[in-house]
């Protein structure tokens, strides 16, 4: 992974000091809490219902296990002993106190770590898939562009007051594991005309209240182009977007105001004028930059050594696990494992610190001392060999790690919702454990298949409810708190954002729609067809029609 | 006390801004002075600006752009780009756009809302001179042009990434 040098230690300790001073100075008074407040925020923090939440980043949600201990050490020295890992590959604490955030930092800045632009209306993380770099299906490893992205965004001096928050993925895979299409700026790695890999670029994707699909903007341009092409976005929006109105202040309806075309052309008059200045990538940055991401040290094994088959048929339970929780590997004889967190009970991404050591340790051991986070919430050890795999599964059960439902109905995305967050019009984590209870059977959450639930606590849209393909929104109605319900949404390659089914639930009636839902699916799928799919062939009527059938 | 900071210290300032300004007749209020004028007055009354006996610059609000100054631009010793609210981050591309496209090599002034904490972004994009908000400590701000030793992006400021130096 990425290691900084002199230049960006400097930075982050400058940036260190920056924000003790800042926080010195609101705490004396000499700072209002208006004028505190981007300032804070550009550092991840928020002062939410509770207490203070801080939002760090993980760059594209890699980690080390030096920065996993760092982590459980702050989650128990500074919060009460727990982390929340989000769906954009960061990590929140819920309960530091202000006073001791600037020392929280400089922690953090130790282990090459930090939280800005985290929150506020600014370039925020940029994500990608959690499987970079060892997936089948890819052109090229994007970690190296993500992290050329994460420099140039960080302190932009041009862009740290923009209209409104702005997010950049990176997918350098067939299948789209970064809902890249729902992104401010989306960006493809594409092979070119000559069969050189550049970047096919949208803009003005998002989700929120109006959620849209982004628009191509460069439908290929050579990867020396990608600074330029997004500084020329960039500029365009912060000179146009809307300020007047918070909620419309997102570049999706600057580009809809404008026309894609329009917009398009606005963006290439930016760009001729930059493309070819220093701000063009050069060919040694780009190679310094891949350098970091070069394979570990793989040994030459073969795939599905004869201890892991007696393994998978001697224990049925790791069997099971294996099934749902190991992908394969681009390299032969290694597995790619999502540990799940998504234990009934426990909200979705909350993660202890015992655990958090526990997974360095399990990092260290079996996967090059690295570990990924997914937009789903889970963790990846992205290198484990296949005849380790059984000795790392009895690991993980040991440490109540070893959950067996991902990509499963239970494996819900859920955003931190009512119970902590002061935006939400709704809980949302005791929704998703009403499901998972609802649904207590292993049998049959396979029987079922792959069909995600997304679940987000108010329209700003944190749990990505519009690309669930089934979506749970929580919303007021006088002052009691409601579910509104949508199918069909998918964040993947043919990204579609979900219809809502019709009025609203109560928190008490959202197992029993569900499992009607699921019952509709059952009764209508064609053989190995996933819910996605009937979904999509036989529409929202016969749903609907289930969902609000009269009791006789 | 002074609230100018021009490059990096205190300055006495020369200019008067004219904040509103509708007809010439502003002119006789303030004979002889050197003045910063709305963009749409200095291209409405350029005849009577003319014959103005003082120096004479124009600011532009946050939603005015760069291209309405027209051709004159280079006649101009000073352009001030406002800050209605510091959060309005506009000026800061307009400030760029005059020295990338527009080659402009006057002073740049950052007027209205100006504060500390914003100070050394502007300086990268290509301001020159800051006219602080009245309440600001300028000894403070003085220190905020060291707030970081470098910087990642190619700026006005210093026009070669960092990842062509390092």
């Amino acid at each position: 992974m990425y290691r900084y040098d002199a230049y960006d230690h400097q930075m982050l300790a400058d940036r260190v000091a920056q924000f003790r001073d800042q926080t010195k100075r609101f705490m004396d008074g000499k700072l209002s809490d208006t004028e505190f407040l981007p300032l804070r925020l550009q550092n991840g923090l928020y002062i939410q219902r509770l207490a203070p939440m801080l939002r760090i980043a993980v760059p594209y949600g890699m980690l080390s296990s030096t920065q996993l201990r760092k982590l459980a050490y702050i989650a128990n020295h500074y919060d009460k002993g727990y982390a929340h890992f989000t769906t954009r590959q960061n990590i929140q604490f819920n309960w530091p106190h202000l006073e001791d955030v600037p020392e929280l930092l400089a922690d953090l800045a130790e282990v090459e770590m930090h939280a800005i632009q985290t929150s506020g209306n600014c370039i925020r993380n940029t994500t990608t898939d959690q499987f970079a770099g060892v997936a089948v299906d890819e052109l090229e490893d994007s970690r190296s562009y993500c992290e050329i992205i994460r420099q140039w965004s960080t302190f932009h001096p041009e862009f740290a007051y923009l209209p409104r928050k702005f997010k950049i993925a990176v997918c350098g895979t067939a299948i789209d594991q970064a809902a890249t299409q729902v992104h401010d700026i989306g960006v493809y790695l594409v092979a070119g005309p000559n069969a050189d890999v550049g970047f096919r670029i949208l803009a003005g994707g998002g989700l929120g209240r109006t959620p849209v699909i982004g628009q191509e903007i460069f439908d290929y341009v050579e990867k020396k182009h990608l600074l330029t092409a997004l500084e020329a976005i960039l500029r365009v929006y912060n000179r146009e977007g809307r300020r007047d109105n918070k909620y419309k202040a997102r570049i999706k309806i600057l580009v809809k105001e404008t026309g894609v075309d329009e917009f398009r052309k606005k963006v290439l008059q930016e760009w001729e004028l930059i493309k070819d200045s220093a701000l063009a990538l050069t060919e040694e940055e780009i190679q310094r930059c891949q350098k970091y991401f070069y394979a570990p040290d793989y040994k030459q094994l073969s795939d599905n050594p004869v201890e892991l088959a007696n393994q998978l048929q001697q224990d049925l339970l790791f069997a099971d696990w294996y099934q749902q929780n190991v992908r394969r590997h681009k390299i032969k004889g290694y597995s790619i494992v999502t540990v799940c967190f998504k234990e009934t009970g426990v909200a979705p991404g909350d993660v202890t610190d015992r655990q958090l050591e526990q997974l360095a340790d399990l990092a260290d051991q079996y996967s090059f001392r690295e570990i990924r986070i997914s937009h789903q919430q889970n963790i990846v050890l992205a290198d484990v060999r296949q005849d380790e795999l059984y000795a790392l599964w009895k690991q993980l059960k040991a440490g109540a790690m070893a959950s067996n439902n991902l990509g499963l109905l239970t494996d819900m995305i859920c955003c931190p919702g009512g119970d902590f967050c002061a935006l939400a019009n709704a809980k949302s984590i005791p929704i998703a454990e009403s499901i998972q209870r609802q649904f207590d059977n292993h049998a049959e959450l396979l029987d079922i298949g792959e069909v995600n639930i997304n679940i987000s606590g108010c329209m700003n849209a944190c749990g990505h409810h519009h690309v669930g393909n089934i979506g749970i929104l929580g919303v007021d109605k006088k002052g009691e708190e409601y579910y509104q319900i949508s199918l069909g949404g998918s964040s993947k390659n043919n990204a579609s954002l979900g219809k809502i089914i019709g009025p609203s639930f109560a928190q008490e009636e959202i197992p029993d729609v569900i499992e009607n839902i699921v019952g509709v699916y059952k009764s209508n799928r064609a053989k190995d067809e996933k819910f996605i799919d009937t979904y999509n062939r036989i529409g929202l009527e016969p749903f609907k029609e289930k969902v609000y059938a009269k009791v006789n | 006390m002074q609230k100018l900071i021009s490059k990096d210290s205190l300055m006495d300032d020369r200019w008067t801004i004219l904040k509103v300004a509708t007809g010439p007749e502003i002119l006789q209020a303030v004979p002889g002075k050197n003045l910063i004028v709305p963009l749409k007055f200095w291209k409405q009354f350029s005849e009577e600006l003319l014959d103005y006996a003082g120096d004479v610059a124009i600011w532009l609000d946050s939603d005015e752009q760069a291209e309405q100054i027209g051709e004159r631009l280079h006649e101009l010793p000073l352009i001030a780009l406002n800050f209605p609210v510091f959060s309005d981050g506009r000026s800061y591309s307009n400030a760029r756009e005059l020295r990338q496209r527009y080659a402009y090599k006057g002073e740049i002034r950052a007027i209205g809302d100006v504060l500390r904490d914003q100070l050394y972004y502007m300086s990268r994009c290509g301001f020159d001179s800051f006219d602080l908000r009245q309440d600001q400590d300028s000894e403070l701000c003085l220190q905020a042009f060291n707030d970081f030793k470098t910087g990642y992006q190619a700026t006005i400021a210093e026009p070669v990434p960092l990842f062509r130096r390092r």
